[in-house]
C-alpha cells in the first residue's frame, strides 16, 4: 500500500532523513520507533506534505501513485490522514462545521455525493459516542480550549469520519491519561480492517500495549534500522535506544 | 499651499525674534539650526488641528515665550544642586546641567569611569567635533515641531560615548533655578558602542514659582547586544511648561528598557521615538504618570519595528486626581521588512477626581503579514469591590485608595533593574500619595 | 453550518472576474445638466416635486459647502475629485414615478432579478415563511423604482417610501427630523449630500410598533458619470423596533464614481433600530482602475431611555470606503453596538470605523471590527469612544482585530478614547494576526483546498460579527467575503 523509498528530506540545510525505505502493507499495523530527533514526525509531515521540508530523493508511492507531486488536500483524498502531534485550533470554527467541510471537499474530490445533513450528523453522532465525546464539544470552536485528551479524541473521531486508508498516527500516546489512551485506542481498533493500513509513530512501547502492530521498525538517524514483529517494541523497552546509538557511532 | 500659518501667534513671533537674535550666538553651525527653525516656522507652533498634537495644544499652552537662560554664576549653580534631591540616594557620576548649561566643574575628567567619555556639547560645536554625526540618530523625529525647536535652540549638553560596560550609573541631573521664568534647550547624546552596557537616569527639576519652558533631547545609539537602561523623572515645578524628547535608534540583539515617571510640571509633554534597527533586540518603555489639581501630562510614543524579530513591550499607567488630564499617544509602526515582530502596548488610566480627562490613543500600523501586535487602553475608577473589602477591613478610605493606587502603578515600575532606582521610584509614588491625602 | 459550504462553493465556482454584479442595464435615463450649480438644485428640487422649504434648505447646503474643502484625514489616497463632472440626477426616463410594479420598465425590474432582489410581493411570499418575509425599496441611480409591501406596512402603521415621496406626503415628518442628527453643516460630503440627495428611504415606526417584517433598501448604481446621493432617515418612536437592512452594487467601470449618502437613525424612549449594510459596490480592477468612492456619513441618535441602535456592517466592495457609523448615546440608559467586517483585497482602501458619544447617565456601548486585508490593500480602522462630563456610569467595550493575508497590505488601528468621567469604564483591545501556515496545513490535510482553508478560516475570524446580521444576509456576507479574497493566496 505505502511504499517509501531511499527518502532524502532536509529542513533548512539539515539532513533529518537519510535515504529512509519503508514499506507498509495493506491491512498491516506498522509501528515505528525512535529516540527523540531520529526524524520519526518529519516521516510523517513529508507523508502529509507539509510545506518547508525539501525532498531531495527518494519517493513515496500510495497504492503506486506518487505522494511528492500532489499538494496536501490531494494526498487527503487519495486516502492519507495525519493524526498531528499537536492538533491545530481554529477559532470561530465549530467542529461540526469543521467536519463537514472535510468530509464534503474529500467525497467531492473524489467523485462521491455529498452527505445530507441527518446523514452527517448520524454519522458524526455515532463515531462521537464511541470515543465519548459530548455533543457540546462538537458545537465548540474546534479543537480551542480543549485539554490534551479531547484533542487526540478530536483526532481519531476525525480520522473514523473520514474513513482514510493509510492512518499516520503521530505520537498520539503523547499528554494522554490511562483512561483516555484507552479511549483512544479503541477508536483505532475499531477502524483496522483489511484494507487499511496504520503506521504508528511512538516513542514509548506503552501505545503498543493498546495498539498491537504487525511489523516494528526502529528508526534512528533518517534511517530505519531494524526491522522485526511486535516483540521488538518490548526489546526495545527492556534496552532502551542505546545500542542503536552505539552502532551509529561505530 | 493652503496650511501655511500666515499669522503668528505672539509666541511664534517671540520665537522668531528669540532665534533671529540669538543663532549666531548659539555655538556650532547656523546652517542646521536655521533649517530646523524654518521646517519649525512653516507649521509653527502645533495646535489640536495637528493630529499629533490633538491632545496637546501647544499653541494654546505657549501664551508667551520665557527667555532663553543665561550662564549661571558658580554660586547660583552650586546653591541649586545642593537643592536637587531627586534621586539623590543612587551613588552615580553626576552629570549636572543648570539652568540648561553642563556644569563641567562638577565632573571630574580625569576620574572618569571605566569605558566611558563625556564631551561637552557647547564646544564640540563649536570645534565641529566629529561626534556630531551621530546626531538625529532617529531620521523622522526631525518633522517633529518641538525636537525642530531643541535643534534650533540647542545651547549645551554632553555627548557621551560608552565603549563597554560601565558600572557606575551615569545620572543626567537637569536643574532649571532662576528666580523668573527662563526657557532652556539641551542635548545629550549617548553612543553605546557594540557589547556595552550602561544605566541612565535622568531628572528634572525647577524651582516652584516660575513657569520655566525647558525643551530638553535625549539621544541614543545602542550598538548590537548592548544593554541600555534609563530611568527618567520629571519632578519640574508646578509651573513649567516641559517638553522632552527620547529618540533612540537601537541595533541587534539588544536590549532598552526605559521608563518616566511623571509627577511634575504643570504641562508636560515627553516623547518616545524609538527605532528598532537590528534584529532580536528587546524594547520596553513604561510609562508612571501622576497628575493632580490643573496639571496636563502627555506621553507620546512612536515605535518603529525596522528589522526582523524584535520585541516591543509598552506599559503605561496613568492616575489622575482633581481635575488633571492625561494623555496616552502610542504608535507601533511594522514595516513589510519587519517579519516576527512581537509587539505589545498597554495604557491604562484611573481618574480619581470627577473632573479629570484621560484622552488615549493607542495606534497600529502594520504592513508585514507574519507578527503579532497588539495593543490595549483602559480607562475607569478604582474597583469599587477592593476599596469596600479593604475599607471594611478597616482601611480609611484614602489609605485603601493609596493601596490600590499603589499597586495599579507599581506594575509598570516592576520592570526598573536598578533596584536602588525602583525603591527611588516607589517612594516618589508614595510621596505623592501622601501629598493627596 | 451550510453557509460554509456554500462559501466554498460559491469560491470554486468564480472565475476570474470577482465582482458578479458588474453588468450594466440598458435604460434610457434622463439627467440634470452635469456639474454642480444652483440651477442642478433647483432641477432635482423641481423634478422631486419639493416644497419650498425642502429647497431652500438644498441651496443653504449648498453654499455653506462651497466654502468647505474636501476633509484630507483619513488614511486613503485619491486623485482630486472634479465635483463639476459628475451628473447628480439620473433617472429612467420611461415613467421616473411608477405606481406600481407593471408601470416599471421591464428592464430595470430584469436588472434586480438579475440581483436577486425579489420585488413581486408574490415572488417573495411563495415558498418563503412570513416571517422573514423582507420589504424592499430599490434605488436606481437617483430615484426609488419601486417598494414593496407598502400596503401591508401601512396597516401597521409604519411609514416606508421613498424619501422624495416622505417630502411630499409627511412633509412635518421629515421637517422635524431631517437634519437633526447629521447636522447640514457636518462634513463636506454630508453637506453636499444634503445639497443634492436624490433618493433613499424614509421609515417611521410609530409608538409601540414592533415592525412586522424586515426593511431594505436596495442601492444600485448604474449611469456613467453619475454620483449616487442618497438619504435616508429613520426614525423609531417610543417603544417601537425596526430592523432595517441595506445592500449596494455597481457596473464595473474604469473611472470613478462617487457615492456620498447620508443615513440619520432616530431611536426615542425605549425604542430599538438594527441596521444592518452589506456592502458590495464596485471595488475596482487589480490594477485599482474604477471604483466607487464610497464617502458616507451615518450616525444614530439614541434619543430616549432605554434606546438602542445597532449598526452591522460587511464591507467588501467600493474602491475607497470612508464611513464611520455612529452612536450619539444621548438618552440615559441607552445602548449603542457596532460590528463590523471590512476586507479589502486588490487596491482597495478602507477607512472605517464608529464613533460612541456618551451623553447620558449608564449609556453602553460595545464595538467588535475585524478587518481583513490581502492583496496591495489598506485597511484601517479608525473609532472614537468618548465620555462626556455628564456621562456617568458610561461603560464601552471595544474589541478590533486585524488579519492580514499576504505581505503587501497594510492593517492599521488608529482608536481614540476620551474620558472626561471618573465612573465610565472603557475598555480597549486590538490585536493583527495573520492566518499560521500550521492551520493551513493541518486543514488541507483533512481534504480542504487552500482556498477552502482560507475562507474557513477568515469565516471563523468573523463570527462573532456575522452572527449579528439577520440569517438571510449573513449567508450572503459569508459569500462575499470569500469572493472578496479570492486569488489572495498561493
Amino acid at each position: 500500500m505505502l511504499e517509501i523509498k531511499n527518502l532524502v528530506v532536509q529542513i533548512e540545510d539539515k539532513r533529518i532523513l537519510n535515504g529512509l525505505n519503508l514499506t507498509v502493507n495493506k491491512g498491516e499495523v506498522a509501528a515505528i520507533m525512535g529516540p527523540n530527533g531520529s526524524g520519526k514526525s518529519t516521516l510523517s509531515y513529508v507523508i502529509a506534505g507539509k510545506e518547508d521540508y525539501e525532498v531531495l530523493d527518494g519517493e513515496i508511492l500510495l497504492n503506486g501513485e506518487n505522494l511528492l507531486e500532489m499538494e496536501p488536500d490531494q494526498r487527503a483524498a487519495a486516502g492519507v490522514f495525519l493524526a498531528f502531534q499537536y492538533p491545530l485550533e481554529i477559532p470561530g470554527v465549530a467542529s461540526m462545521t469543521f467536519l463537514k467541510a472535510t468530509l464534503n471537499a474529500q467525497r467531492k474530490a473524489r467523485g462521491e455525493e455529498e452527505l445530507t445533513t441527518p446523514d452527517f450528523i448520524k454519522r458524526v453522532n455515532a463515531a462521537a459516542q464511541q470515543l465519548e465525546i459530548p455533543k457540546d464539544m462538537l458545537k465548540r470552536a474546534l479543537n480551542v480550549g480543549f485539554s490534551g485528551g479531547e484533542k487526540k479524541r478530536m483526532e481519531i473521531l476525525q480520522m473514523a469520519l473520514l474513513q482514510p486508508s493509510f492512518c499516520i498516527l503521530d505520537e498520539t500516546d503523547s499528554g494522554l491519561d490511562i483512561d483516555a489512551l484507552r479511549i483512544v485506542s479503541e477508536g483505532v481498533n475499531a477502524l483496522r480492517s483489511p484494507d487499511r493500513a496504520f503506521l504508528v509513530i511512538t516513542h514509548y512501547q506503552r501505545l503498543l500495549n493498546h495498539i498491537v502492530p504487525d511489523t516494528v521498525h526502529v528508526m534512528h538517524s533518517g534511517r530505519i534500522v531494524r526491522s522485526g514483529g511486535k516483540e521488538l517494541a518490548l526489546e526495545l523497552e527492556a534496552n532502551g535506544y542505546a545500542d542503536y546509538r552505539d552502532s551509529e557511532a561505530a | 499651499m493652503a496650511d501655511v500659518t500666515l499669522m503668528k501667534t505672539p509666541a511664534e513671533t517671540a520665537l522668531a525674534q528669540a532665534f533671529e537674535s540669538a543663532k549666531t550666538l548659539l555655538p556650532g553651525n547656523v546652517e542646521s539650526r536655521a533649517q530646523a527653525f524654518e521646517k519649525f516656522t512653516a507649521r509653527g507652533l502645533p495646535h489640536r488641528r495637528v493630529e499629533e498634537f490633538k491632545y496637546t495644544d501647544l499653541r494654546a499652552a505657549f501664551r508667551e515665550v520665557a527667555p532663553f537662560a543665561g550662564v549661571p554664576t558658580a554660586e547660583e549653580a552650586k546653591a541649586a544642586l545642593a537643592g536637587a534631591k531627586t534621586l539623590a540616594g543612587i551613588e552615580a557620576l553626576q552629570v549636572p546641567f543648570v539652568n540648561g548649561h553642563f556644569m563641567r566643574e562638577a565632573v571630574d575628567f580625569r576620574a572618569l569611569p571605566e569605558n566611558l567619555e563625556i564631551v561637552p556639547l557647547r564646544e564640540a560645536l563649536a570645534n565641529d567635533h566629529e561626534w556630531l554625526a551621530h546626531l538625529s540618530p532617529v531620521p523622522w523625529a526631525a518633522e517633529n515641531p518641538v525636537y525642530q525647536l531643541n535643534t534650533s535652540f540647542m545651547a549645551d549638553g554632553v555627548m557621551i560615548r560608552v565603549a563597554g560596560p560601565v558600572e557606575v550609573p551615569v545620572h543626567l541631573r537637569f536643574v532649571t533655578a532662576a528666580e523668573t521664568a527662563v526657557a532652556t534647550a539641551t542635548r545629550v547624546l549617548v553612543v553605546v558602542e557594540e557589547g556595552a552596557s550602561v544605566t541612565l537616569l535622568e531628572t528634572h527639576e525647577s524651582t516652584d514659582g516660575a513657569g520655566h519652558q525647558p525643551n530638553d533631547v535625549v539621544e541614543l545609539i545602542a550598538g548590537d547586544r548592548t544593554n541600555v537602561q534609563h530611568v527618567r523623572v520629571n519632578a519640574e515645578g508646578g509651573k513649567t511648561l516641559a517638553l522632552s524628547t527620547l529618540a533612540a535608534r537601537i541595533g541587534a540583539e539588544a536590549v532598552f528598557n526605559s521608563i518616566n515617571v511623571v509627577a511634575g510640571a504643570a504641562t508636560s509633554r515627553h516623547q518616545v521615538f524609538a527605532l528598532l534597527n537590528g534584529e532580536n533586540t528587546n524594547l520596553r518603555v513604561n510609562g508612571v504618570t501622576m497628575l493632580k489639581g490643573l496639571q496636563h501630562a502627555d506621553s507620546t510614543l512612536v515605535v518603529e519595528h525596522n528589522a526582523l524579530h524584535c520585541e516591543s513591550r509598552e506599559l503605561f499607567k496613568t492616575v489622575i486626581d482633581d481635575e488633571a488630564t492625561g494623555v496616552f499617544q502610542g504608535k507601533i509602526i511594522v514595516p513589510h521588512h519587519a517579519q516576527k515582530t512581537d509587539g505589545r502596548m498597554m495604557s491604562a488610566a484611573i481618574l480619581l477626581g470627577e473632573g479629570g480627562t484621560m484622552n488615549n490613543k493607542p495606534e497600529l500600523e502594520i504592513f508585514a503579514d507574519d507578527v503579532q501586535c497588539a495593543h490595549g487602553a483602559t480607562c475607569g475608577q478604582l474597583d469599587d469591590d477592593l476599596l469596600f473589602y479593604l475599607m471594611a477591613r478597616g482601611l480609611p478610605r484614602k489609605e485603601a485608595e493609596s493601596l490600590l493606587i499603589q499597586a495599579f502603578l507599581g506594575e509598570a515600575l516592576e520592570f526598573v533593574e536598578n533596584e536602588t532606582a525602583r525603591e527611588a521610584l516607589i517612594g516618589t509614588v508614595e510621596g505623592w500619595l501622601r501629598a493627596r491625602s | 453550518m451550510p453557509a460554509v459550504q456554500e462559501t466554498i462553493d460559491q469560491v470554486r465556482s468564480i472565475d476570474v472576474d470577482q465582482y458578479k454584479y458588474g453588468f450594466e442595464t440598458e435604460v434610457e435615463m434622463e439627467k440634470a445638466p452635469k456639474g454642480l450649480s444652483e440651477d442642478v438644485i433647483r432641477f432635482i428640487s423641481a423634478k422631486k416635486g419639493e416644497p419650498e422649504w425642502m429647497l431652500q434648505w438644498r441651496l443653504d447646503a449648498y453654499k455653506r459647502w462651497l466654502t468647505m474643502t474636501e476633509p484630507a484625514w483619513a488614511r486613503v489616497s485619491y486623485d482630486k475629485i472634479d465635483y463639476n463632472d459628475i451628473y447628480y440626477y439620473a433617472a429612467p426616463k420611461k415613467n421616473p414615478a411608477p405606481k406600481s410594479l407593471d408601470e416599471v420598465d421591464p428592464e430595470i425590474l430584469k436588472t434586480y432579478e438579475k440581483l436577486g432582489i425579489p420585488l413581486r410581493e408574490q415572488e417573495i411570499l411563495a415558498g418563503v415563511e412570513p416571517q422573514s418575509r423582507v420589504a424592499v425599496d430599490a434605488v436606481f441611480d437617483s430615484v426609488s423604482v419601486a417598494t414593496t409591501f407598502k400596503e401591508e406596512l401601512k396597516k401597521a402603521g409604519v411609514i416606508f417610501m421613498p424619501i422624495s415621496e416622505a417630502v411630499r406626503e409627511y412633509p412635518d415628518l421629515v421637517r422635524q427630523y431631517l437634519g437633526t442628527v447629521v447636522p447640514v453643516t457636518d462634513n463636506f460630503f454630508a453637506t453636499l449630500n444634503s445639497a443634492v440627495f436624490t433618493d433613499g428611504s424614509f421609515v417611521y415606526i410609530p409608538p409601540g410598533v414592533r415592525c412586522p417584517m424586515e426593511l431594505s433598501t436596495y442601492f444600485r448604481i448604474n449611469e456613467k458619470n453619475t454620483g449616487q446621493f442618497e438619504r435616508t432617515l429613520i426614525i423609531a418612536d417610543k417603544g417601537s423596533y425596526v430592523s432595517y437592512l441595506e445592500g449596494c452594487t455597481a457596473p464595473r467601470r474604469d473611472e470613478n464614481q462617487l457615492h456620498a449618502a447620508v443615513v440619520e437613525l432616530i431611536a426615542l424612549d425605549d425604542a430599538e433600530i438594527k441596521y444592518s449594510t452589506v456592502q458590495n459596490w464596485y471595488p475596482g480592477d487589480s490594477q485599482g482602475r474604477g471604483g466607487i468612492y464610497n464617502f458616507v456619513t451615518k450616525r444614530g441618535d439614541c434619543r430616549g431611555r432605554n434606546s438602542v441602535i445597532t449598526w452591522t456592517q460587511v464591507e467588501t466592495g467600493s474602491a475607497i470606503t470612508w464611513k464611520y457609523p455612529s452612536c450619539i448615546l444621548r438618552g440615559d440608559n441607552s445602548r449603542g453596538e457596532f460590528y463590523s467586517i471590512a476586507v479589502s483585497n486588490g487596491m482597495q482602501q478602507v477607512d472605517s470605523g464608529t464613533k460612541m458619544i456618551h451623553l447620558g447617565k449608564n449609556t453602553t456601548s460595545r464595538i467588535i471590527s475585524k478587518g481583513i486585508a490581502a492583496g496591495r490593500s489598506e485597511n484601517t480602522y479608525r473609532g472614537l469612544v468618548s465620555a462626556h462630563r455628564k456621562a456617568t456610569g458610561a461603560r464601552n467595550f471595544t474589541n478590533c482585530d486585524s488579519l492580514l493575508i499576504g505581505n503587501e497590505c497594510g492593517a492599521h488601528t488608529v482608536p481614540y478614547i476620551e474620558s472626561k468621567n471618573a465612573s465610565a469604564v472603557f475598555e480597549h483591545e486590538a490585536t493583527t494576526s495573520k492566518i499560521s501556515e500550521d492551520q493551513m496545513f493541518y486543514c488541507q490535510q483533512r481534504g480542504l483546498s487552500e482556498e477552502e482553508a482560507v475562507a474557513l478560516i477568515v469565516n471563523g475570524f468573523v463570527k462573532d460579527v456575522l452572527q449579528q446580521l439577520p440569517m438571510e444576509f449573513a449567508v450572503e456576507a459569508q459569500k462575499l467575503i470569500s469572493i472578496s479574497l479570492e486569488g489572495s493566496v498561493g
